[in-house]
C-alpha cells in the first residue's frame, strides 16, 4: 500500500509494557511500536468504542513510545483502566516536531511548566546522552506544587549535565525554588551565548504568552523562541478543521512554531 | 452541439444511465420544511429526471453526497479493523456552478492540505461527475457573481429544463451514446453575469490588520443576535469541519464502528479540549473565526479564491436572520477604520 492511498484514519493495536505512575493523576504509558516518531511530534491515541485524542510523545525507543497522560477526558480516563498487557490504538506520527538540527551546536534554554516537560523530555534524554552536541542547556522547569512533580529519576540525573531551576508555583520543599518559571528568565545570561542560542518553550496557553513577554524584557530575538501548541484535533491530518488558527493548522505547519508565527497566532 | 428531448422521453434515456451511474440531484420534499406547511429541497439520489427540483436553491448543498452529515469510517472488533466500503457506482451529481465550485474548494482541504488526502472523500471525489444546471441568477440572497463562482467548466452534461423540453450539451463524449436519437439543436449553457446583490470583500492587508481586527467592536452585535445553532456551517456547502465519534453495537459491546460527523465552529465546545476552558467561548469569537474562514483564512493559506461561493443558504437558514451580507458590509467599514487610524498614527 502507498502513502497516498493509505487509510490514515487507522490505527494499530499497540501493547502496553508498562506503566509508571508519576503523580497520582499523571501516568507515563509505555507502548511496544515501530513507528519512527522526531522529537516534538505527537500521535493518535485512541481507545475503539470511547475516542480519540492528540497526545505527545514524552519519550522514544527502538522498540517503544512513552505517552504521559492526565485524566482529563473521557479517552484519558478510559486508558488509565487498562493494565500491562492491554492494548492501545496509535496512529501518526504527525507534526512537525523540534528543529532538532537547527538546535544543534547552541546554548540551550528549556523553560517547561507542568506537564510540558513531556513533549521535550525525549529531546532533553538525547541532548543529555550526547552533551557535545550542544554548547550548553539550562533547564527552568516548574510545577504547581510537589504532588505535581513529573520524571523526578531524569529531572535528578539532569542535574549532572544541565544547568537547572526546579521551582514550585505555591509550594517550598527541600532542593526545590518557588514561585513562576517567569521569575527565574533573569537568571539566564543571554550576552554569554554570543547570539547562539534557543530557547524552547512548553507549558500552559497563559505560561508560554507571559514567558514569551519575560524573553522579550531581556531582548531575546523572536527567531530564538520555539513553543509547542496543544489544540482539539479529530484527524491530525489537516481534514477536521478542529485546530486551525487564520491560515495555520497546529497539526500540519506546528505543533511547534518559532515565536516570530507563535506571537500572530490569535484564536 | 446540444440535444431536445421532452419530458416523456426522459425516463428511458436516464434508465440507460442510471444502469451505471447512481444520480443525485436537488429534490423536493414536500410537508417536510422547518416550519409548518413547508417544503424542504436538498440532495437525495433519485431514479428519474422528472423529480428533479430545477427552480429552487436547495435548503443544503450538494456537499452531503460527497461528505455524509454521519458517515462511517471503519467498523471494529477488538483490536482489529475494517475500513467501510465506498460507493458502488460512480455519481452523476446535477449541480448549479456555486455548488460545483463549492465542491472543488472543499477538495482543497480534504485532498490538497497537508501530505495526505482524505480517502473517504477522494473515493467519492474520483468517481464522481457533474451535470451543470442552469441557473437563472438564485433569489435575493445569492452573490455568486461577486465570489467568481457563478462560472465553472468543471461539468460532462449541462441541462436546462424549458416548459416541456430539456436542453443538453454533452461535453464529456462518455454520454454522447446515451443521447444520439435526440433532436439536434445548439445549446450551450449560460452563466448568471448579475445577482440581485453583489459585495465587495476588502482585502486584509497583513497581520496587525487582521488581529485588530479580530478585536473590533462590530463582532459584539453577534453576541446579542447568534445563537450559535450551527445551522449556517451545516447547509455551508464549504463548511468541512467533522468530529470522530465512537459507536458500540448494543447486542455485541466488543463490536462498533468510528464514525465521523459534522461539526461546527459555531456550537459550544469546537474547540474545547479536556480538562481545559473553550478557547471561543463567546458567539461573537465564533462568528467572527467562521467569517474571517471564508473571507480571508482560507485564501490566504491556498492561494486561491475566497472560500465563500455566495450561494446564501447561510442567510436562508439562520433563525435570528443574520445576513453575511451585511457582516461583510460591516467588516469592511471595520478593516477601512483601521487602516485608516493606522496611517494617522
Amino acid at each position: 500500500m502507498t502513502e497516498q492511498n493509505k487509510n490514515h484514519m487507522i490505527p494499530t493495536a499497540c501493547k502496553i509494557i508498562s506503566i509508571i505512575k508519576e503523580t497520582d493523576i499523571e501516568w507515563t504509558f509505555r507502548v511496544e511500536s515501530n513507528f519512527k516518531a522526531k522529537h516534538g511530534q505527537f500521535m493518535q491515541l485512541s481507545v475503539p468504542k470511547i475516542g480519540e485524542a492528540p497526545i505527545s510523545i514524552s519519550e522514544i525507543g527502538d522498540n517503544y513510545m512513552d505517552f504521559t497522560l492526565r485524566a482529563v477526558g473521557k479517552v484519558t480516563n478510559d486508558i488509565f483502566e487498562k493494565q500491562v498487557g492491554d492494548y492501545l490504538f496509535l496512529r501518526g506520527p504527525y507534526g512537525n516536531g523540534w528543529p532538532s538540527e537547527e538546535l544543534k551546536g547552541k546554548h540551550l534554554v528549556f523553560i517547561t511548566g507542568g506537564t510540558g516537560l513531556a513533549p521535550v523530555r525525549s529531546l532533553l534524554n538525547e541532548f543529555y546522552d550526547n552533551i557535545d552536541r550542544v554548547k550548553s542547556i539550562t533547564l527552568i522547569s516548574g510545577f504547581k506544587n510537589k504532588e505535581s512533580i513529573l520524571f523526578k529519576e531524569e529531572l535528578k540525573k539532569w542535574k549532572d549535565k544541565f544547568k537547572t531551576f526546579y521551582t514550585l508555583d505555591n509550594d517550598s520543599i527541600e532542593g526545590w525554588n518557588c514561585g513562576l518559571v517567569t521569575n527565574f528568565v533573569k537568571e539566564i545570561d543571554f550576552n554569554s551565548f554570543d547570539n547562539n542560542y534557543a530557547v524552547v518553550v512548553v507549558g500552559p496557553p497563559v505560561m508560554m504568552k507571559f514567558t514569551g513577554l519575560e524573553l522579550k524584557k531581556y531582548n531575546v530575538p523572536d527567531e530564538n523562541i520555539w513553543m509547542s501548541f496543544e489544540r482539539k484535533m479529530s484527524c491530525a491530518i489537516g481534514k477536521c478543521g478542529h485546530c486551525r488558527i487564520d491560515e495555520t493548522y497546529v497539526c500540519l505547519d506546528g505543533p511547534i512554531f518559532p515565536y516570530t508565527k507563535a506571537k500572530n497566532l490569535v484564536d | 452541439m446540444g440535444y431536445k428531448f421532452n419530458f416523456a422521453e426522459t425516463d428511458s434515456l436516464f434508465c440507460n444511465i442510471l444502469e451505471k451511474y447512481d444520480v443525485y440531484a436537488p429534490k423536493r420534499f414536500p410537508k417536510q420544511g422547518r416550519y409548518s406547511d413547508t417544503d424542504i429541497t436538498r440532495y437525495s439520489q433519485i431514479k428519474s429526471i422528472n423529480e428533479i427540483e430545477f427552480n429552487q436553491k436547495t435548503d443544503y448543498s450538494a456537499k452531503e453526497v460527497l461528505t455524509p452529515v454521519n458517515e462511517t469510517l471503519f467498523y471494529f472488533t477488538e483490536n482489529e479493523f475494517k475500513e467501510s466500503s465506498a460507493p458502488k457506482k460512480p455519481i452523476l451529481l446535477f449541480a448549479r456552478p456555486c455548488d460545483i465550485n463549492a465542491i472543488e474548494i472543499q477538495s482543497k482541504i480534504y485532498e490538497e492540505n497537508g501530505e495526505f488526502s482524505d480517502i473517504y472523500y477522494s473515493r467519492i471525489k474520483n468517481n464522481l461527475k457533474f451535470v451543470l444546471m442552469d441557473c437563472n441568477g438564485g433569489d435575493d440572497t445569492c452573490f455568486c457573481t461577486s465570489m467568481g463562482s457563478n462560472v465553472t467548466d468543471n461539468w460532462s452534461i449541462a441541462i436546462k429544463q424549458l416548459e416541456n423540453d430539456y436542453l443538453l450539451s454533452i461535453k464529456d463524449p462518455e454520454f454522447e451514446p446515451y443521447f444520439q436519437n435526440c433532436e439536434k439543436v445548439d445549446f450551450l449553457p449560460n452563466f448568471v453575469e448579475q445577482n440581485k446583490v453583489s459585495l465587495t470583500i476588502k482585502e486584509i492587508p497583513n497581520k496587525e490588520v487582521l488581529n485588530e481586527l479580530k478585536h473590533h467592536h462590530f463582532w459584539s452585535e453577534y453576541d446579542k443576535r447568534c445563537i450559535s445553532c450551527g445551522a449556517c456551517t451545516i447547509c455551508c456547502p464549504t463548511c468541512t469541519c467533522f468530529t470522530t465519534k465512537d459507536i458500540i453495537y448494543s447486542e455485541n459491546q466488543k463490536v462498533g464502528e468510528r464514525k465521523r460527523i459534522f461539526a461546527s465552529c459555531q456550537i459550544e465546545g469546537f474547540d474545547t479540549m479536556a480538562g481545559q476552558k473553550e478557547i471561543r467561548n463567546k458567539a461573537s469569537e465564533r462568528m467572527r473565526y467562521k467569517i474571517l474562514h471564508k473571507f480571508h483564512d482560507y485564501k490566504e493559506r491556498f492561494k486561491t479564491k475566497h472560500m465563500c461561493v455566495g450561494c446564501g443558504r447561510c442567510i436562508h437558514r439562520c433563525p435570528e436572520a443574520i445576513s453575511i451580507i451585511s457582516t461583510i458590509d460591516k467588516m469592511n467599514d471595520a478593516i477601512d477604520e483601521i487602516i485608516n487610524k493606522n496611517i494617522q498614527e
